[in-house]
This record gives structure tokens, C-alpha cells and sequence, in this order.
């Protein structure tokens, strides 16, 4: 058990405020979506979630413990982070770099256990990237890479996982892919999840808990029926839409306007 | 490497792939063993041939004689004790200590460029000992000493300079940015120091340039076991440093923001590795003169020959080329240029700069 919050957060990049006195919890066991327009504070509000960026005011706790007065080894036990941009060594086998997400489980003169063994194993069976093990991580394809990825955070096995814009650059089955594979550590292992993600729609579908953030600030929380509305696309995005459920899954789909177009029912009222 | 098997067929049988990747790290220690198998030949060679050769059996009578204070071998005896085995025993630890710093640079900052001796640290030794030797009539320790002081100052200025306002706060490329500023700085500051170098030649008279020069071109003429005795005290302490900042340097390569999430101190490990890094050259080069593309080169023949960035490597692979370097340059050469014997460096420099560039187009070739 694990719960991440944020409580009155203020981040800054040098003097810029990005997030300013934020509080907002991370619901345990579950998965949530931070979503917004660009530059809205999402990713930033991830760093400093994850330790990434020290609070200029206001704190941030995992089961009530300030994350920045914990040693960084023992906090990386329960709190995993994804960041955007990794960078893969040149030459590295994918077992190899999904065997460094057992870093924060090595003592300092404790090296490679049969439990690192099998955790890795577990993480490469769990992403299906047991078959590229042996493979170069710069042989792979973009999705095949933003598996392996996670087989990384994965092998770290902590309680709390967070992944900041898992899907950029993946085509839509590989989105799919990716989010599927997070809702399965979600129900398999009671992982809480944290994603920032950029398509509103996949958010709304595989979100158990919606955060919608504007200028640093949460606009609305909660269930993504109740959350994701015409309104809150209008509020976030300045984007006039149509929002129905999704055929598939019942959860909210938003179908954008845009100038070019007009919405079905305003077309019916003309004719 | 990979074996052409179907996926299905690798995925069955899982312990053998397990097994496989147990194999994995053993080509680097095969490789890594040949090297120091490579720099025990060489230091062999080294001590007993050349223009005074010494037979095997008389290099133990010489070494157990100095032992017991029993027999001694007039003339030999003082050739291998005070001349030949200081100066391999320096030979080594500095190319070592080249290779580490330059391999810890390399990996750090995830730039091939990044090395001592292009960063300035190596100029800011040759400015401060250069000036030392002309206006203060500086020699042996004296040099030495104003040598490691100038390597250590530069240093802090171009961590300073490279620093700026933001590092290590921000977005999840900066931490490269950092570097690169810290490769520029350094490239600046380096021409600067180059100036000064050349400003002081200029004002020396014959004799004291000359000196200068021998020691700005990277020389073992001065080893002796002082020398010897105190370069091993520094490693003593540096090397299990670097030790210690293997492990978290291998997570670091994943980037900052990863890194941290794996619970790394980005800011203090790239410190302590900066650090560590920078002594490691300035000893070496107090001992030795700034011996040109040690630390340039080792990392990346290291990478080569064991196929994946390993500072033990690195460290033998500078070894190596220091004593290679400094044999051919006291025996091969003076055959060549009429008795003339050079400086380690020259050869170093020499052989380096087309070495580098075939290690270009190769990689070119090969990698891009």
C-alpha cells in the first residue's frame, strides 16, 4: 500500500512558476490520468511527484513521509518513475538494461541476486520482451523500445509507478498496446499508476481516476464520466467538441469540432 | 552475437537464454583479461629489452638481490632499479589513470569528445607548470606541484562556468546540455591557457624552453620512486573512488530523469565523478606532463575491443598505450632519428590523431 500527495505544491524552473500551491492526491491502487493543453504544469507536476524537482513551498508524501527526506535508494523501492526521454547506453542488450531497474533493490556490495534474476524475467515475460533479451536496445522498433522501457520500470517492482507521456511517438496500436499493458500491472498487481497522456480519449478510457489540469491548477477531478465533459474540453483545451460515450467502452469520446466542421445536432436543428 | 533462432524457439527454453546472457559478461572479462595479460607483456618487455636488455634470470637476481641486500650485478642493477622499473611503474599508473579519467568523462557526459586533455584540465597543468619552470625556475616536485594545482583550479572554473543557473533542475535534456557547456567551457578556456603557455615560451630563455617543452609534451625521464611512491598514494585513494561510482555511473547512462527514479543523487554522483575525474588527470599529469590522447583514446579503444564501455578497460588500455608509447619512443625512434630519444607524448600524439580519425570512419561505417 502506497499513497502518493501532493500537499500545497509549488514548483518553479528557476524563477518561473509552473505549479503553483497544488494539492492532490494519487488514488492507491489505482490508475490516473493527468491530462491538460501543453504547458499546463502536467509534466512538471509528474517531476516533482517523483522527485524529480524539489518543492519551492509545500510537500510531497508517499504513506505520509516527505518524499525529499527519505534516502533517494529506499524511496525508489515503492516509487518508480518513467521519464519521457531515457536514453539507452550504445550496445546494450534489453536484459541488460531491464537488469538496471534493480538498481535501488543492490546494496552497496550486495550485487546481482536470483531475486534480481527472476524479477527481470517476470518484467521481460510481463511486456513480452522476453523473445528481444538478448537483442540491442538500438535494433528495436519504437514500441518494441517503449516496451522495454517499461519491462525496466517494471523490474524495480514498486508499489507506485509513474510514467510521464508513455505513448509519444507510438502509432495507435502500439498506444493501445502500452496502456493495455499498464491497466494489467494495474489489476494484477494493485499497482497505483500515474500517467501524463496527451490523447484525452485514451485518458477518459483507461483512466479509473481523471485529473485535468490548466495554468498549474487542477480543474476538475475525479471519475472520467463525470469529469470529461463538453464543458471541461472547452475549459482545458479552448476546443468546442461533442462528447458521446465510446461505442466500445462506454467512457467518455470526444469528437472535436474545429472550424471546417459543425456538429451533427446543430445540422439536424437547420434541417 | 545473436543467434538466428525463431522467437518462439528462444522463448521455450528460457533457461538457456538465461544461460546465454550469463555469457555475456564473460566476453568482457575474456577481453578485459587479455588486456591486462597484454599490459604484463609489455611491461616485460619494457624493463628487460631494449637498448640495455636484461635476461630473465638476472632481472630476479637483480630484484631478490635488492631484497636481501645480497649480490649485486654492477651497472644492471642500477639501469633496471633506478631507471627502467620506476619509469614502467609510472608509465603504468599514469596510463591508468589517464584511461580512468578520460573512460569516467566519457561515459559521463555520454560524449567521446569529453576528455581531459580537450576539456582544459590538461592545459591548465601545462599553463600553471610552464610558468612555474620560467618565472619561479621551478623543477622536479616543485613542478609537479604547481602542475596538480592548476589541473584542480581550471577544473573548479569550468565546473563553475558550466554550471550556470540551472543544472539540475528542468527538463529531462539538460543534464546533456550541462555537458556540453562544460566540453565548451573547457574548449574556451583551453585556448586561453594555450595563450598563456605561449606567452611564457616566448619570455624564457633557450635553455628553460627547452626544459618546458619536454615537460609539456608528456616525458617519463624524471621518474624515479619518489615519484612513484606518491603517484601510488593518490591512486590508492582514487581508484577505489572510482570503484564506488561504477555502479551508480551505469545508471546515470540511462539519463538524469531516469536515473533519479531509480534513486540515484544526479547532482552528487556527476559532482563525486567530476571530481574523481579531474584528480585522476592531474596527478597523472603532475607525475608525467600532459601525455597527449591517453585519456582520449582509451575509452573508446576499450569500447571497441571489449564491445561495451568498461573502465577497467579503459584503465589497461591507458596503461598500455603509455608503455607502448614510451618504448617505442625510447627505442625504436632514436634507430630512426640518429639517437634522438622522444618524449612519451610525441609518440602518443603521433600515433593518436590518425588513430582517432581511422576510429572515425570506422565507426562511421560501422555504428551511425
Amino acid at each position: 500500500m502506497a499513497v502518493l500527495s501532493a500537499q500545497d505544491l509549488t514548483l518553479k524552473y528557476d524563477q518561473r512558476c509552473v505549479v503553483d500551491g497544488l494539492t492532490a492526491e494519487i488514488p492507491e491502487g489505482k490508475v490516473t490520468m493527468i491530462v491538460g493543453a501543453n504547458a499546463c504544469g502536467k509534466s512538471t507536476l509528474l517531476r516533482g511527484l517523483s522527485r524529480l524537482l524539489k518543492p519551492a513551498s509545500g510537500t510531497v508524501t508517499l504513506d505520509g513521509k516527505d518524499i525529499h527526506a527519505r534516502p533517494a535508494r529506499e524511496l525508489a523501492r515503492t516509487l518508480g518513475l518513467l521519464p519521457q526521454h531515457p536514453t539507452a547506453p550504445d550496445g546494450i542488450a534489453v536484459r541488460d538494461l531491464v537488469g538496471r531497474g534493480r538498481y535501488p533493490h543492490q546494496g552497496f556490495f550486495r550485487s546481482w541476486s536470483t531475486e534480481d534474476d527472476a524479477a527481470v524475467q517476470r518484467a521481460l515475460e510481463a511486456t513480452e520482451t522476453l523473445e528481444l533479451a538478448e537483442r540491442n536496445v538500438d535494433e528495436l522498433s519504437g514500441g518494441q523500445r517503449q516496451r522495454v522501457w517499461i519491462a525496466m520500470a517494471l523490474a524495480q517492482e514498486t508499489d507506485v509507478l509513474l510514467l510521464d507521456e508513455p505513448t509519444t511517438y507510438l502509432d495507435l496500436a502500439h498506444q493501445v498496446e502500452v496502456l493495455d499493458l499498464v491497466t494489467d500491472l494495474n489489476r494484477k498487481r494493485g499497482t497505483t499508476v500515474a500517467i501524463v497522456l496527451h490523447d484525452l480519449n485514451l485518458a477518459a478510457r483507461y483512466a479509473d481516476h481523471v485529473i485535468a489540469m490548466k495554468g498549474g491548477e487542477i480543474v476538475a477531478l475525479g471519475d472520467p464520466i463525470t469529469v470529461v465533459t463538453e464543458k471541461l474540453v472547452r475549459d482545458v483545451f479552448g476546443l468546442e467538441s461533442r462528447v458521446i460515450p465510446d461505442p466500445v467502452s462506454g467512457t467518455p469520446l470526444i469528437i472535436p469540432i474545429g472550424r471546417h466542421h459543425t456538429a451533427a445536432t446543430e445540422l439536424e436543428l437547420v434541417s | 552475437m545473436t543467434t538466428l533462432e525463431s522467437p518462439a524457439e528462444m522463448a521455450l527454453d528460457s533457461n538457456r537464454t538465461r544461460k546465454h546472457w550469463r555469457e555475456l559478461p564473460s566476453r568482457v572479462l575474456t577481453r578485459t583479461a587479455v588486456l591486462a595479460l597484454g599490459v604484463v607483456v609489455m611491461f616485460a618487455i619494457y624493463v628487460l629489452l631494449g637498448s640495455y636488455t636484461v635476461t630473465i634470470p638476472d632481472f630476479f637476481k637483480i630484484l631478490i638481490g635488492l631484497l636481501t641486500g645480497g649480490e649485486r650485478i654492477p651497472g644492471a642493477s642500477f639501469i633496471v632499479m633506478e631507471n627502467k622499473l620506476p619509469r614502467a611503474v609510472i608509465g603504468v599508473m599514469i596510463g591508468a589513470a589517464f584511461g580512468l579519467s578520460g573512460g569516467l568523462f566519457q561515459t559521463m557526459l555520454r560524449n567521446p569528445l569529453a576528455s581531459p586533455d580537450v576539456i582544459g584540465i590538461s592545459y591548465g597543468a601545462s599553463a600553471a607548470a610552464v610558468t612555474a619552470i620560467v618565472i619561479f625556475g621551478a623543477t622536479g616536485p616543485a613542478v609537479s606541484a604547481a602542475a596538480l594545482g592548476g589541473a584542480l583550479g581550471i577544473a573548479a572554473l569550468i565546473y563553475a562556468i558550466s554550471r550556470g543557473p540551472s543544472l539540475g533542475s528542468g527538463g529531462g535534456n539538460r543534464g546533456n546540455a550541462a555537458g556540453n557547456r562544460l566540453i565548451l567551457a573547457g574548449v574556451g578556456i583551453a585556448a586561453a591557457l594555450h595563450a598563456v603557455v605561449n606567452f611564457m615560451m616566448t619570455r624564457a630563455d633557450i635553455r628553460t624552453a627547452a626544459d618546458a617543452l619536454v615537460w609539456l609534451n608528456g616525458s617519463l625521464n624524471s621518474a624515479n620512486w619518489d615519484r612513484a611512491g606518491m603517484l601510488s598514494l593518490a591512486l590508492l585513494v582514487l581508484v577505489p573512488a572510482v570503484i564506488a561510482l561504477a555502479g551508480p555511473l551505469r545508471i546515470l547512462e540511462l539519463g538524469d530523469d531516469a536515473a533519479a527514479g531509480l534513486g540515484i543523487r544526479v547532482g552528487f554522483t556527476r559532482l563525486a565523478v567530476v571530481v574523481t575525474a579531474v584528480a585522476l588527470a592531474a596527478v597523472a599529469t603532475a607525475a608525467a606532463g600532459p601525455v597527449s590522447f591517453v585519456a582520449f583514446l582509451a575509452g573508446p579503444i576499450a569500447r571497441r575491443f571489449t564491445r561495451k564501455a568498461s573502465l577497467p578497460a579503459s584503465a589497461l588500455v591507458g596503461a598500455l598505450i603509455v608503455l607502448t608509447a614510451d618504448y617505442v619512443a625510447a627505442n625504436l625512434a632514436p634507430l630512426l632519428l640518429d639517437g634522438t630519444v622522444l618524449p612519451v607524448g610525441v609518440i602518443t600524439g603521433a600515433l593518436g590523431a590518425p588513430f582517432l580519425l581511422w576510429l572515425l570512419v570506422t565507426a562511421n561505417r560501422k555504428d551511425a
